[in-house]
Order: C-alpha cells, then structure tokens, then sequence
C-alpha cells in the first residue's frame, strides 16, 4: 500500500539549492516573518528583564510565596514561549518554497505521545506547585490573635468598621442604612455591642499583626485589591466573605476596586496604612473619639 | 460497492422553477447565501465594534478630549462603561461566534461532505433572520434614554439586575442587551442543531468520519458547544429578565440598598448568575477559537504541501478542547467568594486544557515541518494565527493558577491574554479563511500586494497593541476605569497606555486594505478557477462559486483521506479526495446547472 508508506529520503538539504519560479516570491515573506517574531520575542524578553513596568514589592509571607511561584511560571512559560516562537520563525524560513518536494509524513505515535506527555506533566507540574501559595492564604483559618476589620462596600465607597474595646461588631439592619444621617452602614443602635464599634474610610492595621478582614458588599459586586499584599477578593452582595493577610512593612498602600460596579468604578478608592502598634491605638482610640 | 447518495434524494427540491431574485438573495434557504449573509452581518459588526474600540482607546489617553458622535462632546464615564460593554459584546456574540461558524461553517460544510444544502434549509434561514434581529436589538440599546447599558458583557448581577437605579444605561439599555441576547440564544440554538444533523446525516457516500476535513470535525465540535453552552445562557437569561421585569430574585439577595434605597428582593445569590454565565461563558471561548484551528489545519496542510500531521491526534485534540471546556468554567471566579477548595480544582482541569492545545500547536509545526511552504496570504494568517495562539495560551498558564490570578484577575493582563486568544488568534482565522475561500465564494481571487500589506501591518500592530498590555495589567492597571485619576500608581502606566492608543489606531487604518482589497476584487478581482490553490478536499471540486445545488447535480463520491498532499507516488503533489484514480480527468470546471 504505497498510500501508507512514509517517504524517509529527505529532498530537502540533499538536493541542490535551486531557484525556481516560485522561489523569488516567497523568499521575503518567509524572512520578514521570521524577523517580526524574533522582534516580538526579544521585545517581550526585554521589557521582562529590564523590569521597566514591574509589579511593586510584596509586603506580606503570602504575597511573597505568590511571587516565587510566579516567577517559577514565568521562567517556564518563557522558555516555551521562546522555543515555540523561535521555532516557527526557523520553519518558516528552512522550509520555504524553494521548489523543493514536501516530505510525505502522515504523524509520528512516539513523537507525539512525548510531547503530550511532556506538556501534561510540566502544566499540571506547575498548577500543583502552585497550590501551596493559594492554599496558605485562603484555606486557613484567622491566625490566633488576628484583629477583626469588616469591609462593607457600595457605589463607590469602601467603609472599614473596627469591633471597639467589646471585640464584638454590632448588629446591622438594612433599613437603617442611610448615609445622611451618619449611619451608612446601618448599624443598631440599640444593640450594645455596637455602640464602640469604629468605622473609618481607610483600613488601618498594625505591622506584623495578622488580620481577618470580613468583607460584605450593600448594593452590586465590588472588590478590594491591594496589590503589594497580591490580595484581590470581591465583595459579594449577600455573603460575608473572610480573608486572611499580615502585613509586614509599614506604609501606605492603595485599595482598589477591579469588581465593575458602575459609573464611579474607576474612582473607588481606598488606602491600606500599616503602622506601628502604638499608632494603631491612637488611631483607635482618635476614631472612637470622634462623634 | 454501490452508494445510495444521500443528496439525491433531495434534487428536485432545487430542480423547479428558478425563484425570485428576493428568495435568492434576501429570503434564501441556499447555505451558501445564507453564509454570506453571516459574513456581512459580522463584517458590519466587526466594522462597529472596532470604532467603539478606538473609542476606549481615545478616551484612555485623551480624557479631555471632544469627540464626533458622543452626547456632549466630552465622553462621560458611563458612556466609556457603554462602549465597553457593547464593544464586548457585539465582538463576542455578533463577530467571534458568528463568522467563522455561522458564516464560514454554512457556506463550506455542505461544501466538504458533498451535500446540496445544510439539513433545515427553512432552519437555517430562520438562525440568520433572528441573528439579525438581536444584533439590532442590541444596537437600539445605544438610542434608548439612559443609553447602552454599563455592567460589561458578563452583564453580572445586581448590578445589571435591578434597573436604572445602578446606573445610567441599567434601564431600558440592559433591557435591550437581554432581549438581543435572548434572541440570538434561540437563533445559535436552531443553527447548531442544523450543523449537527449534517453533518452526520448528509456526508457524500465513502466520507468516514475520518476522512473529514479537520475544518468539519472543527465546526461539529463547536455546533454541540453551542447547543450545551447557549441553552445555558439562555435560561440565565431568562432568569435576569424576570429579576428585572418581575421583580423575582434568582439572582438578588436580601438587604440590598441600592443609592440609599432598600430593596425589596431577597433569597437569590448573584454567584448564581455567574456560574450560569461562565457555564456558557467558558466554552464560548472555544466556540469561538475551535473553527479558527479547524481552517488554520486545514490551510497548513494546503500550502505546505504535505498531509497534517497527526490527524486523529488533531480530531481527538479538538474533543478534548470541547469536552475539558464545559469543565473549567470557575477559572473566571477566583476571586468571587466560591469555595476556594474548589478553585483547585477548576485550576487543574484548566491547566490540562494546555495538553489538547499544545498537541495541536505541536502537529501545526509537525505539518510545517519538511514541507514547501508557499507564502499565499491565507497562509500568512494562519501562520500568525499559530503565533498568536501561543503567545495567548502561555498567558493564560499565569490566570489559571489561582494564587496568581489573584494579582491579574481584572487587570489588562486579562485584557491582552483574552484579546490575543479569543479576539486576534479567531480573527486571524477569520482573515485566513476569507483570503483562502474568497475565490470560491466570489469566482475571483484576492488581490495578493495588499493581502500581504494587510497582514504585516495587522500582525504587528497587534503585538504592538498587546505585548504592553500585557506590562499594564502586571504592573496593576485595572480594566473598565474610565480613566487613570482613580489611583494613584495608575499614572505612571499612562506611557504606555498612550503607546498602545497609538498602535490601536495604525493597526485599524490597515484594515481599510483588507476592506478595500475584498470589496474591489469581488468585482475585479483576477478570475479564479474551480481549484485555484491545488487543494484536495471537496469544496474544490466545483464551480467558483458553486452552482445552486452545489454540484449541478454530480454529487462527489470520496475515496481517500482529507490531506493527500506530495504523494510519493502521484505525478501531482495534491490527490482529490473524490478522485478515484490519479488518471481521472479533473472535474469540469464552469458547469452550470
């Protein structure tokens, strides 16, 4: 069954350089190709190895596992994103009409089955590498002794309540939410553990002190993103959702929303301070303070 | 052996009097009109939703800056939300989904297996009409009071749920994007189960399912995707309308207040919505990318000059896209407040969709390899095609890791992996089999200078768009702001910004060659023969363009696989697939019925 053979004798580099015809046309659009794609390459190469738009500085245990497996990733889909690429700018040039005779090959089982098993065992390699870093931020429980902050959303606002001396948050009654009054949240006055609850527009948290962060959402889907901590988390209307961080470095930080959420999406904003225990108490105690 | 030709049966259908000119160009059940038909409509979509585009793009950079065609002259945030959400939209459902399956798919299906016309003519007929009718129901969303609504095309709840009070554009504008998403639901509903029941039942006698074309096999995997994904979407759907309409609330929880006032829905989850969403959302993706590698094999094969490599590897990879696509939807909701156990999981299903995608860009450069490449224009879009669906996949090993995603989720990060996959690598499909059926389609050829100008400015202009956008979205640039003042740390990202603008605009100028050179050479372009690229599967074995009845009555029948290229054996390098014996004379060209 000749339909069925492979051709093994190999025209191409055997046989003498030939100009035909064809040749003269398709000789430049194979180089140029090739060009553009070692430009693309080399471009991206660049801007990757001279840091020219880098992410900032991870401030917390969990940002900086983040980064390792990230910079893991990066290596791996580089070096495949350079060899693929590459690849294709030699083919297109070695394999140019040069009126050469095309091999006659139908696949190749071995070849194959490598090169799908390679791919199966770096991809899924990678995912369970990367495991431990998502695990470690969102599987574990609030540390012992981390400070409770809820997070409550709406267009296009971030409020932070702190639960006061009681360590308890006050009840919240949506019907009395009503920001002109100075209750924006809703809080009850007449449940007593919220009568020291202090609610502030930044997040502010001590250095080194774990802290629970219970963010809620009153009107659409928001989302609290602080780059430096590699923490993104919506804000779900209807769900009391619970992140975890310990920020390590003392600064200002900014809160982002990346949760569309309407007309102001791009202007909601908040800052993340962490500051030294004893400013926090003094931020506590100035907060409580005020009426 | 003897056949019974399935096709014959059904001649007489197309033997009687020759209709009107409203029935054949307006009204027509003929696939191959009816293709075109699709075409148009995208190409008047794409053409739409490039402006809104470059509409963004402007108002990134030049804020400030007053602008033709805009309420007021200087573009408000909401109506920068508005553009986004109908640029996405129109490109997704209306361009991604629509040419090259609907389009493509129905034009050249019958086509490769031999078949007089699609197997619901009337069917088919009624996918295009309401496929229509949403996409101007989507653009009358632009005209109504509030404007096109603001919530993006994941339209996400409560947002897009409750009406006006959210937003500007979340009253009748949203309204409006529903009802057109609802329509086209039922329209890609009806045309999938049209693909389907072809090409099962209606394949020329001796076309096994592995002689198919890979182009066939592409747009029957899609056809089923499209039946699971859009019945999803469409119950979604239906569901947000009558949040909206009648005040139930699948998707709304209790307590909501809304601009200060309280609402009165309660017990519905907006997770809800997006697991329904990304349930269909997910596999849209591949609806819209599988026929784009079904064209891109089948145009290597073509002007390489050899068989693809690894045809079965190529079949079962395209299955496997399907299947492992319905399984990975919750990638998209990292950070929604779901299970984080689960995200694992999705995490591992999505990263071994890299497996079936890596073997098919491995059998590309496998078919590549020790061929005679011949650098026709479509073959440059499928080779752009390969590049760009390496550079998009290798992003997306970054978003499905969870830990990762958490710093890219919803930065340009997103945008550039989604563009360059979803957006460009289809695109260029697009492109590649407009170049490469244009011939057949019109019985004229391209014109080859300005396809070649077209792809070099369109294959750099896209890199140069999308490689900062990557640096953007890494650096921390959110998407949807309507402008940088938000944050502080935006700023800085401005350069680049202005830089992608710049790109956006010059790769978008390129396209008038494109524009121009398809309008030009339908009517003056140079002649084309049956077969004018040496080509072996069925859709070459007839006039260009075909007859009415596709094969003016002598139906093919197929002795041998799809590929047959540079056969050690044969006196040509291209075998036909409805040749018996390489000394059967070619088939007559110019037939008419």
């Amino acid at each position: 069954m000749p339909l069925f053979t492979t051709n093994r004798t190999d025209p191409i580099g055997s046989q003498p350089f030939r100009i035909s015809n064809r040749a003269r046309g398709s000789g430049s659009p194979s180089v140029l190709l090739a060009i553009l794609l070692i430009l693309v390459v080399g471009a991206t190469l660049f801007i990757f190895v001279a840091h020219l738009y880098p992410a900032p500085a991870p401030i917390s245990r969990d940002a900086v596992l983040v980064d390792r497996q990230y910079h893991l990733t990066l290596y791996v889909t580089g070096a495949v994103f350079l060899l693929a690429q590459l690849s294709l700018a030699y083919i297109v040039v070695r394999f140019r009409d040069r009126g050469q005779k095309a091999r006659f090959v139908r696949g190749n089982v071995a070849l194959e089955t490598f090169w799908t098993s390679l791919t199966l065992f770096v991809f899924v390699g990678l995912g369970v590498l990367g495991r431990k870093a998502w695990a470690d931020a969102r599987f574990a429980p609030p540390a012992s002794g981390a400070i409770q902050v809820e997070g409550t959303t709406y267009q296009f606002v971030y409020a932070f309540r702190y639960p006061g001396k009681d360590g308890k948050f006050g009840r919240i009654d949506p019907s009395l939410v009503s920001a002109p009054s100075g209750n924006p949240l809703g809080i009850d006055p007449n449940d007593p553990a919220g009568r020291d609850d202090v609610v502030a527009s930044e997040l502010v948290v001590p250095v080194g002190r774990p802290v629970e962060l219970l963010l809620r959402s009153q009107d659409v889907v928001h989302n609290f993103f602080v780059r430096e901590l590699r923490l993104q988390q919506d804000a779900m209307p209807g769900m009391i959702i619970s992140v975890n961080f310990t920020a390590d470095q003392i600064g200002e930080y900014e809160i982002v929303c990346t949760q569309l959420c309407g007309l102001g999406h791009y202007k909601m904003h908040s800052l993340l301070r962490v500051v030294s225990p004893s400013e926090f108490e003094a931020f506590l105690s100035h907060q409580a303070m005020a009426p | 052996m003897s056949f019974d030709h399935p096709a014959s049966t059904a001649v007489h259908a197309r033997s009687g009097a020759r209709p009107g000119i409203f029935r054949r160009y307006v009204f027509s059940t003929d696939h191959k009109i009816i293709g075109l038909q699709y075409f148009f409509l995208s190409l008047a979509a794409v053409t739409i939703g490039l402006f809104l585009s470059l509409g963004m793009r402007f108002h990134l950079v030049w804020p400030a800056a007053r602008l033709p065609l805009v309420t007021g002259g200087i573009m408000t945030p909401e109506q920068y939300l508005a553009l986004v959400t109908m640029h996405g939209t129109i490109m997704v459902f209306f361009v991604l989904t629509t040419a090259p399956q609907s389009a493509f798919g129905n034009y050249f299906l019958p086509l490769q297996i031999g078949a007089m016309d699609m197997a619901f003519p009337r069917l088919n007929m009624l996918s295009f009409w309401l496929t229509l009718v949403a996409f101007l129901v989507m653009l009358s969303a632009f005209l109504v009071p509030g404007g096109a609504p603001i919530s993006g095309w994941t339209a996400y709840p409560p947002l897009s749920g409750i009406g006006e009070i959210t937003g500007p554009g979340e009253g009748a504008g949203q309204s409006l994007w529903i009802a057109s998403i609802l329509i086209f639901c039922v329209g890609s509903l009806l045309g999938s189960i049209n693909f389907i029941s072809t090409t099962i039942d209606l394949r020329a006698p001796g076309l096994t399912l592995t002689r198919l074309p890979l182009t066939v096999w592409a747009w029957f995997v899609t056809a089923v995707l499209s039946l699971l994904a859009f019945a999803v979407l469409f119950a979604g759907g239906i569901l947000l309308a009558l949040d909206r309409v009648a005040r139930t609330s699948f998707f709304l929880p209790a307590g909501l207040v809304v601009s200060g006032e309280l609402q009165t829905h309660g017990g519905g989850s907006p997770l809800l919505w997006q697991h329904l969403f990304w349930f269909f959302g997910h596999p849209e993706v591949y609806i819209a990318i599988l026929p784009g590698m079904g064209v891109v094999s089948h145009i290597l094969a073509n002007f390489s000059r050899k068989p693809v490599f690894g045809y079965r590897a190529m079949v079962f990879a395209l299955c496997a896209i399907g299947l492992l696509g319905f399984l990975l939807w919750g990638h998209h909701m990292f950070v929604s407040g779901m299970n984080p156990y689960s995200s694992l999981t999705f995490s591992m299903l999505t990263l071994s969709i890299g497996v079936p995608s890596a073997v098919k860009t491995f059998n590309w450069l496998g078919t590549l390899w020790g061929g005679r490449l011949q650098f026709q224009t479509p073959m440059l879009f499928a080779l752009g095609f390969i590049s760009f669906f390496v550079t998009g996949g290798l992003s997306g090993i970054f978003l499905a890791q969870p830990a990762l995603d958490t710093s890219l989720h919803a930065t340009y990060y997103v945008v550039a992996h989604f563009h360059i996959i979803m957006g460009v690598a289809a695109i260029f499909g697009i492109f590649a089999a407009t170049y490469y059926w244009f011939p057949k389609m019109f019985g004229r050829k391209m014109n080859k200078a300005l396809g070649q100008l077209h792809f070099w400015l369109t294959f750099a202009g896209v890199y140069a768009i999308f490689i900062p956008m990557h640096f953007v979205g890494i650096a921390g640039g959110i998407r949807r702001y309507a402008d940088s003042s938000g944050a502080r740390y935006l700023v800085s990202l401005q350069p680049l910004h202005a830089f992608m603008t710049i790109a956006a605009f010059i790769t978008a100028v390129a396209q008038l060659a494109f524009f121009y050179n398809f309008f030009w050479s339908m009517r003056q372009g140079e002649p084309a023969s049956a077969n004018p690229w040496d080509a072996t599967s069925l859709e070459w074995a007839t006039a260009s363009p075909p007859p009415p009845d596709n094969f003016a009555g002598q139906f093919p029948t197929v002795y041998r696989a799809p590929y047959e290229y540079s056969l050690p054996a044969a006196p040509r390098d291209f075998f036909p697939q409805h040749l018996q014996s390489e000394h059967e004379a070619p088939p007559q060209e110019g037939s008419s019925c």
